[in-house]
């Protein structure tokens, strides 16, 4: 018979034969020192067990609280006697890593729909809004789809903000026969084309086009390009490569930068070593900002092209002074107040912008313009279809031409499911801290 | 590559190293007072930068700093005090769950104070786009601020636990909380100082890094983890050992992005934190029992 | 005697799964379903981490890894396109020996890929041995190692998922096939495979509980739980703390790892998104909200957390509520909600029979 003695004072552990196990460990205790023997072990076991199959009954217990609660809260409905209104869904990234999306998205939804309403609606018919934020995340935007589609039936979705989200539920959408006008930028979106499925962004390529358009008709001709590690710039990396030597661009170096880079001066360095005569940078916030300032600081001193994700004020102010002289193609919205009156987006642009700003109190950007425009190319379609019918509707859509939205003017067709094309963009460059058409 | 190059290469991981080095500096205060692994240090830097970014629209730069500072030490002690005192005795496994805890709080009342965008303090002296020379190779004067902070902060702590009584009263708690208690140092006071202290430079390393690095509410936690890893690889508790395995670090980050692919960087220093903990779990530059780190 | 009271709150939780889905069924409220279905595979993944937790008492920072590893390799395997390569002789071997699957997908190109039960095993293959791998030098040290070594590894995983072209990088892998199981049972999110679906994930929670009760009520169970109470006190009566905490730790990970691949067939996809270093910390939360080593509590809140969350319920404040149950719990409920004092005096009262 065997005791074990904790730790005395002397951290060792001391173990005695015994013969009289009660004896000793009342002898012990007295003194201070606790016992554990080998049958207080297996009381300990049982005690547990014990425990463990009064826990399965508070389980059960609980658990049909549970049921009860589902039954109850899923049997309470309201009915109401107005007219069933058109219900569309939308997810947006309102709060975690793509919130600079999914933000201005909501915020842009619901003032679109609030305005409709209030305008009477469409074909007579208010709008319902119902937006779900997936947090960025592809396997909320799952379930936040089957619910949007499964539950609420909707007619449409809005959104989701970026494209790992909108490719995990493509196949949800066409399969359950909702329409989904994605915000996400992504060429797979609409490559292979599915029929329910459409996009508003602009395309990747028609932004690199633009960017080696213009560096032709500046004389250069090697460049050094910097992405970052999300699907954007990763996006971006691939058209830039594919479509460098057809417009004459050498790409001396390339390098991808995780997105959460906080020092890019190294990378820059790379650049810098061999002598290029611009940077491209595809990325979108923070790095954007911070390319800027750190090409300035370590004496790079050419000029910069960013992507189409460089759509707002703050990116601008965040550079400071290094982010006069950026070149990029964007949506015409940032610049909207400049551009001639019979310009056909001014209205749409100023309208938007206004709007906008004094609801929300802060800078538009490009990102809500691509809510603004799913939205927009929907009610158009029910207006043309005259029906709440899904399949009236998506039909529709494809044959809608001449579309004014933000982003640029939407066309159409069975094959095309973006419907923008190069005059969607405009070259913009940065002046004394704020927006201004690019000129030669 | 030539030597300007080098230069710069150089320059830019000890940059980067020596914000490592102080978040690595700020868990091992804590370490060695209590035993506990506080995920929330990142945070600190975090808070302590965007309040001195919203005070500094209202009082000077200096000022807002100093404030910030003082704020974030608060919340230091306040996260001591509410939470890590009450459970003193609890498990090793309890204690790293409640501090993820306290820093997933910390970030989401971040979000919900400050929002999600990007913001930076102006930079300290000069622009965005001022630049100086060092050797042939181009910085930021900010660059300069970092490193000067971050020397002062390191010479200071030296000095504060060897020369002053509270210093090595934190230092007595450190090597055997019940001696120190004997000899009537007040222990949970020196723990919430612990934590106060390691706000403290938490907050400053922040201010001083925000407008190199920019400020987002979401950065403590990589920073945390960077930090975690320069402190297991100096040797958790060893704060000097802490500087030099920062400054090793952030130079092996420079070198590997200078060779090969960028992308590949911030794998090099998780997979250095794996191969020390297999092979040398008591760091490079300590030498300790492996029976210390061991339970059994 | 004691072995089949201990198998009653199984049969228990059987009834209930059914009665669940009758009720649901019979309400119109079926979608609910499918929330219920993606909350039933990840609480495979804390149930192997409540054993890790609970009775090892070691702790994971990175069990979202073991679940990636399961996920992405089972998606990778069953969307790598060898159609063009269908007449090589290893390809030809390959759908021989009835390894590979051939279909169209829905824009009807023609795929040749692994079958899912080849990924299956292959997933279970290369988990158990990573996690082997990890912990065998990594066990021995303090708590905080393993906590920093599980950190790392979680983060590595993540690095390569973002980075590597086979595993779709920042976009995941998405057009995942459906999962066919025997006799016309498939593993798939199409709504009218919803009922079956919830079917066959609430039979694998309950085979995996089973199993965990059948663990954690053996020798190697009291085993673990003396490692917990007291780790010398089990040193001195013979275990080999190391070995059962290794294996415990490979287990957990295994566990992972089938609700990875499961959940990415019903899924369709996969994304970094379900192996950040958040999703770890959610796992770790719901089983300190469970009661650490509960393993009922655990499959309970597993289901509750991950069901209102995957609804939107939480909205913008989803991760400050896992954080702030976190906190709660570590400081007022330690040994988690079911075992309050307050909530065991509620059911001492409802509960009339007592065991002896």
């Amino acid at each position: 018979m065997y005791a074990f003695v904790e730790k005395n004072v002397e951290n060792t552990i001391v173990i005695f034969k015994l013969d009289d196990v009660t004896q000793a460990v009342n002898t012990l205790n007295k003194k201070g020192i606790s016992v554990l023997t080998e049958s207080m072990v297996q009381n300990l076991d049982l005690y547990n067990v014990r425990k463990e199959i009064t826990m399965g009954k508070q389980f059960t217990r609980i658990l049909c609280v549970l049921v009860a609660g589902f039954v109850l809260s899923s049997s309470g409905c309201k009915k109401s006697d107005e007219a069933p209104p058109l219900k569309v869904g939308a997810i947006f990234a309102v709060t975690g890593g793509a919130s600079f999306l999914g933000a201005p998205e909501a915020k842009t939804a619901e003032m679109f729909v609030d305005k409709i309403n209030s305008a009477g609606g469409i074909n007579g018919l208010k709008v319902q809004l119902i937006v779900k934020d997936s947090g960025g995340k592809p396997e909320n935007a799952i379930s936040l789809a089957k619910q949007l589609i499964d539950e609420e039936k909707v007619l449409a979705i809005i959104g989701p903000s970026t494209s790992g989200e909108t490719m995990a539920i493509k196949n949800i959408c066409q399969e359950g026969k909702t329409i989904l006008l994605s915000c996400a930028a992504a060429e797979d979106i609409v490559n292979p084309v599915a029929s329910y499925v459409f996009k508003t962004p602009q395309k990747d390529s028609d932004a690199v086009r633009w960017i080696f358009k213009t560096m032709k008709d500046k004389g250069i001709s090697k460049v050094g390009v910097i992405t970052s590690n999300d699907g954007f710039g990763i996006a971006g990396n691939a058209q830039l490569a594919k479509l460098a030597p057809d417009n004459g661009i050498t790409i001396a170096i390339s390098e991808a930068y995780d997105k959460q880079e906080t020092d890019l001066t190294g990378v820059l360095t790379k650049l810098k070593g061999q002598d290029v005569q611009a940077v491209i940078n595809w990325s979108i916030v923070p790095a954007q900002s911070l390319v800027a300032k750190n090409m300035k600081q370590i004496g790079l001193n050419v000029p910069l092209f960013q992507s189409h994700g460089f759509g707002n004020i703050k990116y601008v102010q965040a550079g400071g002074e290094a982010a006069n002289g950026t070149i990029f193609p964007c949506g015409r919205l940032l610049v909207a107040e400049v551009l001639p009156n019979d310009h056909p987006q001014k209205t749409v642009l100023v309208g938007y912008k206004k709007d906008y700003e004094a609801r929300y109190k802060e800078d538009t950007s490009t990102f809500g313009g691509h809510a603004y425009d799913a939205l927009l190319i929907l009610t158009e379609a029910i207006k043309k279809a005259r029906s709440g019918d899904r399949d009236k509707i998506r039909d529709a859509i494809e044959n809608l031409k001449g579309i004014v939205g933000t982003a640029g003017v939407f066309n159409f067709s069975s094959v095309d499911h973006n419907g923008l094309a190069l005059d969607a963009f405009e070259m913009l460059t940065v002046k004394d801290g704020k927006f201004a058409i690019y000129e030669k | 590559m030539n030597f300007p190059q080098i230069v710069q290469y150089c320059l830019s991981g000890i940059t980067v190293g020596s914000i490592y080095a102080i978040v690595a500096v700020g868990f091992n205060i804590i370490y060695n007072t209590t035993g506990i692994i506080n995920f929330a240090q990142g945070e600190f830097l975090i808070v302590g930068a965007m309040t001195a970014i919203s005070l500094c629209r209202i009082v000077p730069l200096p000022v807002a700093i100093v404030l910030a500072v003082l704020v974030t030490t608060a919340l230091g002690g306040l996260v001591e005090i509410v939470f890590i005192r009450r459970v003193s005795n609890a498990s090793v496994l309890r204690l790293i769950v409640i501090t993820i805890g306290i820093s997933i709080i910390i970030r989401e009342a971040m979000l919900h104070i400050w929002d999600e965008k990007v913001r930076s303090l102006p930079y300290f002296t000069g622009t965005a786009v001022s630049s100086v020379t060092v050797l042939g190779a181009y910085i930021s004067p900010q660059v300069l601020w970092v490193l000067g902070v971050s020397s002062i902060i390191v010479t200071g702590l030296t000095l504060f636990f060897r020369f002053t009584l509270t210093g090595r009263a934190m230092r007595a708690c450190a090597d055997d909380r019940m001696a120190a208690r004997l000899c009537g140092i007040n222990d949970r006071w020196m723990v919430t100082l612990s934590f106060m202290l390691s706000a403290a430079i938490g907050a400053l390393a922040g201010c001083v890094i925000s407008p190199v690095t920019q400020t987002q509410y979401d950065m403590g936690a990589p920073l945390a983890i960077k930090g975690f890893t320069v402190a297991i690889l100096g040797g958790l508790g060893n704060s000097m050992a802490s500087v030099a395995a920062g400054l090793f670090l952030g130079l092996m980050e420079a070198f590997m992005m200078s060779q090969f692919e960028v992308a590949y960087k911030e794998a090099i220093s998780i997979v250095i934190l794996l191969l020390i903990l297999m092979f040398r779990p008591s760091g490079i530059f300590t030498r300790r029992e492996v029976s210390d780190l061991r339970t059994l | 005697m004691m072995k089949l009271k201990i198998y009653r709150p199984v049969i228990a939780c059987v009834v209930l799964v059914v009665l669940l889905q009758v009720v649901l069924s019979v309400t119109g409220a079926i979608y609910y379903m499918t929330q219920v279905t993606m909350a039933a595979y990840y609480a495979l993944v804390v149930i192997g981490l409540c054993l890790l937790m609970g009775y090892a008492g070691q702790i994971s920072l990175g069990h979202a890894g073991f679940f990636a590893i399961g996920g992405y390799t089972s998606g990778a395997l069953t969307t790598c396109n060898l159609f063009a390569y269908r007449d090589t002789s290893l390809v030809s071997w390959f759908r021989s020996a009835g390894l590979v699957l051939e279909w169209q997908d829905i824009y009807g190109a023609d795929i040749v890929s692994f079958s899912p039960w080849v990924a299956l095993v292959v997933a279970l293959i290369l988990t158990g041995l990573i996690a082997f791998l990890i912990g065998l030098p990594v066990i021995r040290l303090k708590g905080q190692y393993l906590a920093m070594a599980t950190l790392g590894f979680g983060l590595i995983i993540y690095r390569v998922v973002l980075g590597v072209h086979v595993f779709g990088q920042a976009d995941g892998i998405s057009n995942v096939p459906p999962f066919r199981l025997m006799g016309g049972l498939e593993v798939n999110g199409r709504p009218h495979f919803r009922v079956q679906n919830y079917y066959i994930a609430w039979a694998v929670v309950i085979v995996a509980m089973v199993l965990a009760i059948n663990l954690v009520n053996s020798r190697v169970g009291r085993a673990l739980r003396s490692i917990h109470q007291s780790e010398e006190a089990a040193h001195s009566l013979g275990i080999n703390t190391y070995r059962y905490k290794l294996a415990t730790f490979v287990l957990s990970a295994l566990f992972a790892a089938v609700g990875g691949v499961l959940l990415t067939h019903y899924n369709g996809s996969i994304g970094p998104s379900e192996v950040t270093v958040i999703k770890s910390i959610r796992y770790v939360t719901i089983v300190a909200v469970g009661g650490m080593a509960n393993l009922w509590g655990v499959l309970l809140m597993g289901i509750i957390l991950n069901f209102l969350s995957l609804r939107g319920v939480f909205g913008t404040y989803d991760d400050a509520v896992f954080g702030a149950i976190l906190i709660a719990m570590m400081l007022f409920a330690p040994d988690g909600l079911l075992r309050m004092p307050q909530l065991r005096m509620l059911s001492s009262i409802v509960s009339r029979r007592s065991h002896g």
